[in-house]
């Protein structure tokens, strides 16, 4: 008896690395032989990089770039046309009593919201890279993923059609667990194809690994090379409703397979941790991390994001006391 | 608050640790019974070796001094200290943790001042380590019945203790804290280029209340420790430093009936197998050999990697090397920063030289040198063969030398090809692999997958010419104590009689109470 090699659907960059017999098996031997993490070494270094003393000048660009990287997000069952506007005033203008503060990089919404965040945005939509906000989407059954390919894509479809220019999708855990590694490939394949827009161009791929529950860091180094394969733009710590979300160690270590993606192919992915980020300190700790590891050139927009609602303001907190030399208080930036 | 990015983000702003919490005296004596005295040597100035400005004069203490200090400990151990309960010494050593605590971050300020390493290291290491120790052992004061030498054992005496200046205040507490927790009292040399640490020590123990004379610190340099370790009333002989200085004690001390335990150089081997945790073990290697600018007897100096994985791991270690950040130690984003001293700098030069002349690849990261002060770019040597100079010799400084190894009998037999043996690193994310080469290292400390972790629990010491006698842990205590009575070797061994005829202390006290 002899077993038919499953094809996967084509995929350009897993072609040109693992080769064109691109098979499950392939794909499962490229994956398992990645080098293994030591979870108490990251650790350190993560706590290490944590340590840095970011101070005076340094710190208010640190603060300004944290806020030039923010998604600024909005993802409850409660969203209505009414909080993604607002939502997007506050993405205009973080703080309108110093105007030089800077835009935040995107407002992420469900699919549904996109028509009404695009329409919010007006002439200010547009790519960040150039000072404009973006609209992220997120899409494919968010945030459990548990639902068929054919309503994914079209979840994802009808969000780019609505004019989203970012489509943060969920990998399908339970499918990764379970060792089918190739069917999430597929799943990221034919998701990064739904982006596409009529015009030809794709809509950004975020592809969402949700690293609480994969558990180790073992499977968030392999799911991060699946989605960088699978021909992902970004990758994206967690969706925000699975605790623990984006830690810095698991950011370290997804920076660390960007930057090994780097030193082999040239090209330069994206990171987005989300979730759980609240203060301008542990940002700044991010921040550091990028820097010292992949370069701060991935500093920019389109290779760095954070997914957060509630830091926005504590970065505009700690940027008043900078400028007034003292500190404010909540009800010196606004509640959106 | 406009701020239009036009350098890197990665220059971070200037972030140095405030030195106004330190008071320090422009002079500072002997401490001899309590109270800080003028020395009869000539003084010396200790400066900071980040800036080479003076920080201090220190006295000197000469052959007439170390006895007063011996004399003085002498007195302490006949009067109070044996007399003390382990209880009570105990209560004396969880002060003097809690006071180096409290005092921590002044203590972490003078360290990197004194020694030139970054504050960083001293904040987050040197210090906390220290607390942990005098903790760990004042524990162990009570409990000495259970330290495996049988009932009762018996403290020596005077301690002389001679240490380093790559740890000063750490080095001080591995050696005053079992010292005092079994019973003995101490006269200590801190190192000539590194004393500042060790006088404000001294300052706590005045505010701890210690007895006077439990333990005195003389200041001063090698002839002040040669008058120390060879004075005849001393009973036990304590050595941190290097080989040469530990062979000649070994000499002096031998046939005095003098306790010995030496902890000497090394060459460590640090082993990198092709399936170890990779991004991790770059940072083990960094953290092996750049930690506290490479001035550690037990760093990893000799990167053993698997050859499969040699090119890969140097272009890891390269990238990772340039990130480093090199200069005011004081500065708390510093990784490397000042070497001790322009002798020292002078022998890490010297041995590069030769490393290059026998034909290794040199190679450090572009980096700032400052322009007073000593420095030494972490650097690292490719193509370095076993027979190397830079392959056998301690260097002492921020210097590897990387070698390959095709399997794991060769990485066993070049890891202990060295007549050192203080400890080795093993890299690898197999569990099995790790045990049954860590089994055949003959180091006394074996790191696996991590690399320069110390703890109060744990023994350290080294093999061959790394010295003998274990320090930190249960076996620390050994070095402290006599063994007696009932059950231990020693005792059985000596006087069988005795063990019928005359009664333990313990039960001479049971008597008594009757």
């Amino acid at each position: 008896m002899t077993i038919a090699p499953i094809t996967l659907a084509p995929a350009q960059r897993a072609v040109e690395l693992i080769g064109g017999d691109l098979t499950e098996k392939s794909l499962r031997l490229h994956l398992e032989g990645l080098s293994g993490v030591d979870a108490v070494g990251l650790e350190q270094r993560a706590a290490d990089l944590g340590s840095r003393s970011i101070k005076t000048t340094s710190k208010a660009r640190a603060l300004d770039t944290i806020i030039r990287l923010i998604d600024l997000t909005t993802l409850e069952g409660a969203d209505t046309p009414g909080k993604v506007r607002s939502l997007v005033a506050k993405a205009l203008t973080p703080d309108p009593a110093d105007l030089s503060t800077p835009r935040v990089a995107a407002v992420c919404v469900y699919g549904d919201m996109v028509p009404h965040a695009v329409q919010a945005l007006g002439a200010a939509h547009g790519d960040p890279d150039a000072g404009l906000v973006s609209v992220a989407a997120v899409a494919t059954a968010f945030p459990s993923g548990r639902a068929l390919l054919p309503v994914k894509l079209a979840d994802t479809r009808d969000a780019v059609a609505a004019g989203a220019d970012e489509i943060d999708m969920v990998i399908d855990r339970g499918a990764f667990l379970s060792g089918r590694y190739g069917e999430v490939f597929d799943q990221i394949v034919a998701v990064k194809d739904a982006c596409r827009r009529d015009d030809g161009t794709f809509a950004h791929l975020k592809v969402i690994l949700e690293t609480g529950e994969l558990n180790t860091y073992d499977n968030v180094r392999r799911a991060s090379w699946l989605a960088i394969l699978a021909g992902g733009d970004f990758i994206k710590t967690s969706t925000g409703k699975v605790a623990p979300a984006a830690t810095l160690p698991v950011t370290l270590l997804m920076l660390q397979v960007v930057r090994d993606w780097h030193v082999l192919t040239g090209e330069r992915i994206g990171v987005k941790p989300a979730g759980g980020i609240r203060t301008s300190k542990d940002a700044i700790k991010y921040l550091v991390t990028v820097a010292e590891t992949v370069g701060e050139e991935w500093l920019v927009p389109h290779l760095f994001r954070f997914g957060a609602s509630s830091l926005l303001n504590d970065v505009l907190l700690q940027r008043q006391k900078m400028t007034t030399g003292h500190y404010s208080g909540p009800d010196y930036v606004t509640v959106d | 608050m406009a701020t239009e990015p036009t350098s890197s983000f990665l220059e971070y702003a200037p972030a140095p640790e405030s030195t106004a919490i330190l008071s320090l005296k422009s002079d500072y004596g002997l401490f001899i019974d309590g109270e800080f005295v003028a020395g009869n040597g000539t003084p010396f100035a200790t400066i900071s070796p980040a800036t080479e400005r003076h920080i201090a004069t220190i006295a000197s203490a000469n052959a007439h001094d170390v006895d007063t200090a011996v004399a003085a400990a002498r007195a302490a151990y006949d009067t109070t200290w044996s007399r003390l309960s382990g209880a009570d010494r105990g209560k004396y050593l969880f002060r003097i943790a809690r006071l180096v605590q409290e005092r921590a971050r002044e203590l972490a300020v003078a360290e990197s001042l004194d020694n030139g390493k970054p504050i960083k290291e001293s904040r987050d290491v040197d210090v906390p380590l220290v607390a942990a120790w005098f903790f760990y052992y004042a524990g162990w004061a009570d409990k000495l019945d259970y330290a495996g030498l049988g009932a009762d054992p018996r403290a020596l005496g005077v301690a002389a203790q001679v240490i380093p200046w790559n740890f000063p205040l750490l080095m001080l507490a591995w050696k005053i804290a079992p010292a005092l927790a079994a019973g003995n009292t101490v006269v200590l040399k801190p190192a000539e280029t590194t004393p500042l640490t060790a006088l404000l020590f001294a300052e706590i123990l005045q505010q701890a209340d210690l007895p006077p004379g439990v333990v005195n610190i003389i200041t001063g340099a090698g002839e002040t420790g040669e008058a120390l370790v060879n004075h005849p009333d001393v009973n036990k002989v304590a050595f941190t430093g290097s080989t040469a200085v530990g062979r000649a004690i070994a000499k002096s001390t031998a046939g005095t009936g003098k306790r010995l335990t030496l902890e000497l150089g090394g060459k460590a081997a640090n082993i990198v197998f092709d399936d170890a945790p990779i991004d991790q073990a770059i940072e083990g290697i960094v953290n092996g050999i750049f930690f506290n600018q490479g001035h550690v007897c037990c760093a990893g100096s000799r990167l053993l990697v698997q050859e499969n994985v040699h090119d890969e791991v140097v272009d890891r270690l390269k990238a990772r090397l340039s990130t480093l950040r090199l200069g005011d130690p004081l500065d708390k984003n510093t990784d490397i920063g000042a070497i001790n001293s322009r002798e020292q700098l002078e022998r890490v030069r010297a041995l590069s030289d030769i490393g290059e002349a026998e034909g290794a690849e040199r190679w450090s990261p572009a980096c700032d040198i400052p322009t007073d002060g000593f420095w030494f770019a972490p650097t690292i040597f490719t193509n370095v063969s076993t027979s190397h100079r830079i392959a056998r010799e301690e260097i002492f400084g921020p210097v590897l030398s990387v070698l390959t190894f095709r399997t794991p009998a060769e990485a066993i037999a070049k890891a202990n090809n060295t007549p050192y043996g203080l400890s080795a690193g093993i890299w690898s994310d197999k569990g099995s692999k790790i045990l049954a080469v860590a089994d055949q290292l003959r180091a006394g400390v074996v790191w696996a997958n991590t690399f320069n972790r110390f703890d109060p629990a744990s023994p350290f010491g080294g093999y061959k010419e790394s010295g003998y006698g274990r320090e930190g842990g249960r076996h620390g205590l050994t070095a402290y104590l006599e063994s007696s009575g009932w059950g231990a070797d020693r005792g059985l061994r000596s006087a069988p009689a005795r063990i019928e005829s005359s009664p333990t202390k313990k039960s001479r006290r049971k008597q008594a109470a009757k």
